[in-house]
């Protein structure tokens, strides 16, 4: 490894840090710039709505004070604050008394990045390839009506989407089931049926994201490529008599690719932020539908841990992009 | 010192016309060109900027891209039409028996590949069944020969110079000893030196392989110390081409004279001499002579009658009006620049 590259992760990696502890530093701020105790108001707001009946507010009271110190002075509640957050440890939910937050987004968690992973990644991969594909000369009439068709897809927002792909594929044709993450009756095991059972479930909205999505890699490639193309070394790779194969993949494709990561990395807050909706509108038991739940019930320490995973998980993703970069553009390692 | 006549050419190009499509018809970059070259022969064509001659390079191994377009023509390589091949042929034959070495050698290497891929690449896309190490050291010896060290070979485009680009492209272009060898203007972006070297490099390169070379320029100077024989372009045709001493002592065509006029030289110094006027757009092309409106010779008939290449001397053809009444090119009238001055 070189020093430059060495220099290059170490200052990659600073960011990352620094963002973390920005995210997590305004997050222990806003809540204490709000006039008056932020554990009364929430609770008090939870009284009158009536929403609480069944939770002993002054145990919850107490148990929020003696936990966080609320009369210990700032700077103490904030390395107070930061302990917790290593021991993973984000407060307990009002709505859920006593569960902890942290078994909440735990529970949430693996359902939101098995989705919008797989969905964003097979939107990604499909879409650069349809649009470096649509890019080469003697594109087939296949892929130059296909990729407008996604085009149009792509204008349409994830959650009118996810409506129309529930109303045609769950209400009408009733292939498969029109909200969950799993059967409500299954016993989770790791056998095929179980599998089966989440993989259906999946399906639609993970095809919300990808037909939302697809369009707009395969756009972004299609121009990258077509940049590419025009290069001198793609007409001196033709000079050298390379098979068309190897000159699209390895000379066109993965010089347009870098552009494309950089748009990935760019566009990964959107992504998520659009995929929460089609969490929601599934009821897919994933993070989005935990944040939507809890800004619904005012649920104030699921917000705030949602959040801040929300922002930590944007910051790992764009530190692993980060990290791909160099692989891929040897210029950076510079 | 004439080359025996009955030598086939390895490369014989025959009416080659390329067309640029725009909007108001076709623009004929390059127009009824016909050239030959024997086998080692050294041939350079010059030209001012738009008169086709990278158009021509490119289009000698189909390599043309649209908007440019063949439009007609055959560019015989060893008895082969290189335009009727099939896609599998015209890959094959490329880099194997006719090789490019490209004007932009800053930006003809793959920015995300080592060197040695890229010539491997090359190598690799024409033989089969080498082993990493028989082509590790084929790299190895390509380098060596253009005058590059081997470690250059694990260095990626980005972290070579200029000259080193440019002999890297000449490595890869060598890779399988190719019959004709296509340099477009391949110095044009160095340095003095480095371009005076860079044409050594390729001197001792044509020898060794015995390879006739195809050098595209538009310095007079450079090309006329490395070729044989020199065409000069004007407006997508080849308006002279002879030997290249005879070009220089005595051209025939007008333009050849004003072009070699336009030397600087050292030892007298002079105010710069130029052309007057433009070349004409290719899409209208005048009708007559494309350099009449800027010859100062032009008669009525040049304006009217397009001239065709005849016998002007010694294996020099000049296409020109002026012969074969004329015996050699008449003096030029007092003071061109005035003549011709644009109104």
């Amino acid at each position: 490894m070189s020093k430059e590259l060495q220099r290059y992760l170490l200052t990659r990696f600073g960011q990352f840090l620094l963002i973390i502890f920005v995210a997590v530093s305004i997050n222990f701020i806003i809540p204490r710039l709000l006039p008056g105790d932020p554990v009364q108001t929430a609770l008090a707001r939870l009284q009158t709505a009536g929403g609480a009946q069944n939770v002993d507010i002054q145990a919850v009271s107490a148990s929020y004070r003696a936990k966080y110190g609320l009369d210990a002075p700032l700077i103490e509640q904030y390395f107070n604050y930061w302990m917790d957050l290593f021991r993973l440890d984000l407060g307990v939910s009002f709505a859920n008394f006593p569960e902890k937050v942290s078994t909440m987004i735990g529970n949430a968690l693996p359902w939101s990045v098995g989705l919008l992973a797989t969905a964003t990644l097979i939107a990604f991969l499909t879409g650069s390839l349809l649009g470096a594909r649509l890019a080469w000369p003697g594109a087939g009439r296949g892929i130059k009506t296909l990729v407008p068709m996604m085009m149009v897809l792509t204008s349409i927002p994830f959650y009118l989407l996810a409506i129309i792909l529930i109303y045609f594929f769950a209400v009408v044709l009733r292939w498969f089931p029109p909200a969950g993450g799993v059967d409500t009756t299954r016993i989770m095991r790791f056998d095929w049926e179980t599998t089966r059972d989440i993989l259906n479930h999946a399906l639609l909205p993970a095809l919300s994201i990808i037909l939302g999505n697809i369009g707009f890699w395969a756009l972004g490639m299609r121009s990258q490529m077509i940049n590419v193309l025009g290069e001198d070394y793609i007409t001196f790779a033709e000079a050298k008599g390379l098979p068309p194969r190897r000159i699209f993949v390895w000379y066109g494709m993965r010089n347009a690719l870098l552009a494309q990561i950089t748009a990935l990395a760019l566009s990964l807050g959107h992504v998520v932020s659009g995929a929460i909706l089609v969490e929601v509108i599934f009821n897919y038991p994933g993070l989005g539908s935990l944040l939507y739940v809890a800004i619904r019930g005012q649920d104030y320490f699921v917000i705030q841990g949602v959040v801040l995973m929300l922002i930590v998980s944007l910051a790992v993703l764009l530190f692993i992009v980060d990290l791909i970069y160099p692989l891929l553009d040897p210029r950076i390692r510079r | 010192m004439s080359a025996p006549k009955e030598v086939d050419p390895v490369l014989e190009v025959t009416n080659l016309n390329v067309h640029y499509d725009t909007g108001h018809g076709p623009a004929k970059a390059v127009n009824d060109v016909s050239i030959s070259l024997k086998p080692g022969e050294r041939l350079g064509l010059i030209g001012e900027s738009g008169s086709g001659k990278t158009t021509m390079a490119t289009a000698l191994m189909r390599l043309t891209r649209p908007p440019g377009r063949i439009a007609s023509g055959s560019v015989m390589l060893d008895g082969k039409d290189i335009m009727a091949m099939s896609a599998r042929e015209l890959r094959e034959t490329r880099l194997r028996d006719i090789a490019l070495i490209p004007q932009g050698a800053m930006s003809s290497l793959n920015p995300v590949m080592r060197l040695e891929e890229q010539i491997i690449d090359a190598i690799v896309a024409h033989t089969s069944g080498m082993k990493r190490a028989a082509l590790n050291a084929r790299v190895e010896e390509l380098l060596t020969n253009v005058g590059l060290a081997a470690e250059v070979a694990r260095r990626f485009p980005h972290e070579l110079s200029g000259g080193m680009k440019q002999r890297a492209a000449m490595a890869i272009a060598t890779s399988l000893s190719p019959k004709v060898i296509v340099a477009d203007e391949p110095t044009s972006a160095l340095d003095v030196v480095v371009q005076r070297q860079v044409m050594q490099t390729l001197g001792r390169l044509q020898d060794g392989l015995g390879a006739a070379v195809v050098l595209i320029g538009h310095d007079m100077g450079l090309v006329a110390q490395f070729a044989d024989r020199v065409g000069v372009m004007y407006a997508g045709k080849i308006v002279e081409i002879g030997p290249v001493r005879q070009m220089i002592e005595a051209p025939r065509h007008p333009y050849t004279r004003l072009l070699v006029d336009s030397l600087p030289g050292i030892k007298v110094k002079q105010a710069l001499i130029g052309i007057p006027g433009l070349p004409p757009p290719l899409v209208n092309l005048p009708p007559g002579c494309s350099f009449s409106p800027r010859c100062p010779f032009a008669f009525e008939r040049c304006k009217n009658e397009v001239p065709q290449p005849q016998e002007v001397g010694d294996r020099q053809q000049a296409a020109c009006h002026l012969y074969p009444e004329h015996s050699a090119l008449p003096p030029m009238p007092v003071g061109p620049n005035d003549t011709e001055a644009q109104p």
